[in-house]
């Protein structure tokens, strides 16, 4: 187990491993929902929410069920179902309960099952052995960074929409563009801090 | 063997679990109750509630035209929700426009019944029902137009108005994985009781129409639904204009069908609009019609002749025979049926002669 402070790794989820601009994950709702930025916000916070709670029930799931029982293989399996059930009942008990913020994120729940941003975040707090509430604080910085990362995007694509964009970039072709070069502005955030 | 045994358990054990937890949630959270759907202020359904507005409504046998089956893409479903439909959806905003908004007018497969409704539909979609037909004949017109016969079923009576269209289902079919359905006007007169006509045109690579002319056959079992449609004839004495391309003359043929067995003494001008005579069709019964009603008189129209050919009708797309024999548009109305680019060319015609837009009636496919 590796001693890092869990602010250290909340921080560094955000800037310096981002989960699109350097493991390029979730990228297919992040090129998708970037139209336009209250909907990347919404989509952003679903998925900052969807994270912290998925991290947890899989970080239970992995050391006091998979574990114990030497079936750590069956993570990758496991996982995937118990983020799309979690987001089932998320979906549910919003609608029914918090009507305001099932109009407001519910929908994209949808979105957020097969994303692989969720998935990859629970697969690398096993890989990177994090404790609990290091996993945690990792969990919500993904999320957070990739909020940022979508909305920073969608305020781009505002400004892109009313410029002339060569006829076979428009669209997802600019936005991936774009999102190359933010990545790269972002290797300035790499001398702060490291984990891998 | 437990090497196999186990992780399988395991896994299977953890499925069910999560498969229990949703099934409760599902019993539990999204159960509704009972909730009350008032359609017009008169006629109340006590439902479950839970599912959404357009399958509840179906199974309450209120039809709701719907192509994509309540995906939210077809934007066919639109109804107005007076009271309790929520907060429009993001999945919806690209079929509505500015007027449905301010309307309330939802997306009924995307509006969730979670409390009583009150909606508005018109009236006539309580005459639609779901028939099981079958096929009573085929008849071809031109190579690539079929007229078929269908028998409703005995106790079945389908009230139309001369004009209006059903959907037909296309089945699951080799070359094809998915059921749609597809609109066809009625070309039969709604006195002809038992029995509904339809024209259907072959159109390449389409889904339904690849149905009809290449595997359906005379005896076959075909789901259809309707009437529908807000294009049908008018009752008035003003002087009427058809016009028609291809199996746009299906809805005409439902009209002076209709005016005939009425003996309506209205003046009508036919224009039936195709490229060369192969695409002609049912001309004696037109012909025919000249004679029995009124005061009928058939135009066709030819866009694809040579000055050569042996034709003495009019020349030109259909509209230059409008704007030629057309005197002027007082005390007239228009019934158009066919293709986009012919409406409109034929919408302006008919404007510029002073026919008023309001009285130009049209189905567009």
């Amino acid at each position: 187990m590796i001693e890092l402070n869990p602010l250290i790794i909340f921080i560094a989820a955000i800037f310096t491993n981002n989960m699109i601009f350097s493991n390029f994950l979730g990228m297919c709702s992040y090129i998708a929902v970037s139209k336009e930025i209250p909907t990347s916000l919404g989509l952003g916070q679903a998925v900052t929410f969807v994270l912290a709670c998925t991290s947890i029930i899989n970080y239970f799931i992995y050391y006091y069920i998979l574990v114990p029982l030497n079936l750590e293989f069956l993570r990758f399996i496991i996982f995937i179902i118990s983020i799309a059930a979690f987001v089932q009942l998320l979906e549910m008990i919003l609608e029914r309960y918090i009507p305001n913020l099932y109009y407001a994120l519910g929908i994209f729940l949808p979105l957020i099952t097969v994303n692989c941003a969720i998935l990859g975040v629970s697969l690398f707090m096993i890989i990177r052995n994090y404790t609990f509430f290091q996993s945690f604080a990792f969990s919500v910085g993904s999320g957070l960074g990739w909020t940022l990362a979508i909305v920073a995007l969608a305020g781009i694509r505002q400004k892109i929409k009313i410029n002339s964009v060569p006829k076979g970039l428009q669209g997802p072709g600019i936005a991936l563009i774009t999102t190359g070069l933010m990545a790269l502005a972002f290797i300035g955030f790499s001398g702060i801090v490291q984990i891998q | 063997m437990s090497n196999i045994l186990i992780p399988t358990l395991v896994f299977s054990i953890m499925s069910a679990i999560f498969a229990l937890l949703l099934t409760i949630a599902d019993k539990t959270v999204n159960n509704y109750g009972e909730v009350k759907v008032t359609i017009n202020e008169d006629k109340e359904y006590v439902v479950k509630g839970g599912s959404s507005l357009l399958s509840t409504l179906i199974e309450e046998k209120v039809f709701i035209p719907s192509a994509c089956g309540g995906k939210g893409t077809c934007g066919y479903c639109k109804v107005k929700v007076k009271e309790g439909g929520g907060p429009v959806l993001a999945t919806e905003m690209t079929h509505l426009t500015k007027e449905d908004l301010e309307n309330n007018v939802r997306l009924s497969c995307q509006c969730k019944l979670k409390q009583d409704v009150k909606i508005e539909i018109p009236e006539d979609l309580f005459n639609v029902r779901e028939y099981y037909a079958v096929v009573e004949s085929i008849t071809d017109l031109t190579d690539v137009i079929k007229m078929l016969r269908f028998k409703l079923p005995e106790d079945a009576e389908m009230n139309f108005k001369p004009g209006q269209y059903v959907q037909l289902k296309a089945p699951i079919y080799e070359g094809n994985d998915e059921e749609v359905y597809r609109a066809y006007s009625i070309a039969s007169s709604p006195s002809m009781k038992g029995y509904i006509d339809l024209v259907i045109g072959y159109v390449p690579q389409g889904i339904a129409t690849t149905y009809v002319h290449r595997h359906l056959k005379v005896g076959d079992e075909v789901s259809l639904n309707g009437p529908y449609g807000d294009f049908y004839y008018h009752d008035n004495d003003r002087e009427m204009i058809m016009v028609a391309t291809g199996t746009g003359v299906a809805p005409i043929l439902s009209i002076l069908n209709y005016m005939k067995e009425h003996d309506i003494k209205r003046k009508a001008r036919f224009y039936f609009g195709a490229k060369t005579t192969k695409d002609l069709f049912m001309l004696d019964y037109f012909k025919e019609l000249e004679e029995t009603l009124y005061d009928f008189k058939f135009i066709p129209t030819l866009s694809r002749v040579s000055d050569d050919d042996d034709w003495d009708g009019e020349r030109g797309r259909v509209n230059k025979a409008i704007d030629k024999l057309l005197q002027d548009g007082e005390n007239k109305e228009a019934y158009l049926c066919g293709n986009a680019a012919m409406i409109e060319s034929v919408v302006k015609s008919l404007t510029a002669k002073g026919v008023p837009e309001e009285l130009i009636y049209y189905d567009k496919f």
